[in-house]
């Protein structure tokens, strides 16, 4: 806990939304994870930066268990996410994650992919609070309608994901998330797989989500980016964090010679 | 030519005057019910068995399943239709004793298990064919397993295989010529029927695969509408 309140900034308040606790992961006999500890606060932006194959897509997909931790424990809403008997679908729709593929539903189209899972997944537990189905369908249509036109994709709505360029899916995917209204989202490199044309409306919509007080995890080797929206950069190496700090202390004063290695070759 | 007119007119007689045209539509009916039912059970349980065989299999449970889908799947492809027919009408139904079933509705239930073992394989590759991301997505959302491939994936690996389903359709309708042997009608027997009422079997039999034709012509250009329908996914603009 103390370790941690250095990097406590104004916005950043005191109650951890994720805390992980000692995660390893191994593949068969490759251990990829090696005993991972970081409390992930409301409202920080941990943006997670490393070598290729240092783990950091590993890590980021043991926090919503889309790989399960090999031991170790990670700490969500009061449960441990990595135990077995936890509910682990109720928690996913709390943690939102956007992928370097886009991942849209080929078969649906932009509209129902933002809002198939506030609808579904929430119909049953509404229907107790006495809203018929019909007016709830409409509601989350409407909220869809309207994270589209944040976007500025309204005229998109009814097309199927395979109309639209690379921005526009991964525009799509983030509102997608945020319709689940989640209490941290995870970025795994967001911008990767996009012409370089269209980075810029990526990073701008995260920027804006971000500055809306969003708990973010972002996986990403944009340096600029890193630099200005990360409250914590966690510098990953051979699966564990080889160093920790804010974005001034990790890019304009690295401690570690790792650290120094890998800024140099990609800065 | 005159013989041949003959011949026709003879067929015409049994087949309308003489109350043949009855056997005909029952034995078609038959066809078309035991081909429809057939694949409808195929689908269902067949993307059930493909499911548990793409299943992540580091549990004993499901690796124990996917071993009994894989005996399932072997015996039902490695015997004839006719034999599974015989061994179900004969062997096990006597057996479990359920009591009298009509003929068709075992034929139904065996051609459904049948196809289920060629669906299921054909849909295993449909589903290994749809990006790991959409199963992904929707998990990460905080769909079950069940649901996300209900919704998500098996849709797009259906799409994906929809010629395969189609030739599938098209083998169970030409198959279901071999369900007289448990004494079921179809058109074979329907017609051979006729044939044998007026010693005429050459018109029966012209007729007989004219039916056939035609059946598998229509069934091939529905097959092709659906593919363009379900393909608007594909396409820019599209349903609502
Ligand atoms: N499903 C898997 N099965 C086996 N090994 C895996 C699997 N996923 C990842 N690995 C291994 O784990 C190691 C770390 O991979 P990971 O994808 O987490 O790295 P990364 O830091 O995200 O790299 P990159 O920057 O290239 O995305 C790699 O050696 C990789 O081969
Ligand atoms: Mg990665």
């Amino acid at each position: 806990m103390a370790e941690n309140i250095g990097f406590t900034s104004s916005s950043v308040s005191q109650v951890p939304i994720l805390s992980v606790y000692d995660l390893k992961k191994a593949f068969s006999s490759n251990e990829v994870l090696k005993g991972i500890s970081t409390d992930i606060y409301k409202g920080e932006k941990v943006v997670v930066i490393g070598p290729s194959g240092s783990g950091k897509s590993t890590f980021l997909r043991c926090l919503n268990c889309l790989e399960d931790p090999t031991s170790g424990s990670i700490i969500f809403d009061g449960e441990d996410l990595a135990d077995q008997r936890v509910n682990i679908n109720k928690h996913r729709q709390k943690i939102g994650m956007v992928f370097q593929q886009f991942n849209l539903f080929n078969n649906k189209t932009v509209l129902q992919n933002i809002m198939i899972a506030p609808y579904t997944l929430n119909k049953k537990k509404v229907k107790k609070e006495g809203k018929s189905a019909k007016e709830f369908k409409e509601e989350c249509r409407q909220n869809a309608l309207a994270l589209l036109r944040r976007i500025g994709l309204e005229d998109k709505a009814n097309v199927y994901p395979s109309t639209l360029s690379g921005g526009q899916k991964q525009r799509v995917a983030i509102v997608r998330a945020l319709a689940m209204s989640p209490k941290v989202m995870l970025f795994d490199e967001p911008t990767s797989a996009l012409d370089p044309e269209m980075v810029g409306e990526v990073l701008n919509l995260i920027k804006e989500v971000a500055d809306e007080g969003m708990t973010m995890v972002i996986v990403t080797h944009e340096m600029g980016f890193a630099r200005e929206v990360a409250t914590r950069v966690l510098f990953m190496d051979e699966g564990m964090i080889a160093e920790e700090g804010t974005p001034t202390e990790i890019f304009d004063n690295p401690q570690n010679p790792r650290t120094k290695q890998f800024l140099n070759a990609v800065l | 030519m005159g013989s041949f007119g003959n011949k026709i007119s003879k067929f015409i007689e049994s087949f309308i005057f003489d109350g043949g045209y009855k056997e005909v539509i029952e034995g078609l009916g038959n066809t078309l019910k035991i081909a429809i039912l057939g694949l409808c059970i195929g689908v269902i349980l067949g993307t059930v068995i493909a499911t548990i065989r793409v299943m992540p299999k580091y549990k004993v449970f499901p690796r124990i399943l996917d071993k009994i889908c894989g005996l399932y799947v072997g015996f039902f492809r490695g015997t004839p239709i006719v034999v599974q027919l015989l061994v179900g009408y004969f062997v096990i139904l006597p057996l479990i004793g359920l009591g009298r079933i009509s003929e068709e509705n075992v034929c139904v239930v065996i051609f459904g298990l049948n196809s289920a073992a060629y669906v299921s394989e054909v849909m295993r590759g449909g589903l290994n064919s749809v990006d790991q991301g959409q199963l992904e997505a929707g998990r990460a959302l905080g769909f079950s397993y069940a649901s996300t491939m209900v919704r998500f994936v098996v849709p797009q690996a259906v799409k994906n295989i929809l010629p395969s389903l189609g030739n599938e359709f098209i083998s169970l309708i030409k198959e279901t010529s071999v369900i007289s042997f448990v004494g079921a009608m179809d058109l074979y027997v329907a017609l051979t029927k006729i044939g044998q009422n007026n010693y005429e079997p050459m018109v029966p039999y012209l007729f007989m695969a004219i039916c056939y034709i035609v059946m598998i012509f229509i069934i091939t250009q529905l097959i092709r509408l659906l593919e363009k329908a379900l393909s608007k996914s594909d396409r820019k603009g599209g349903a609502k």
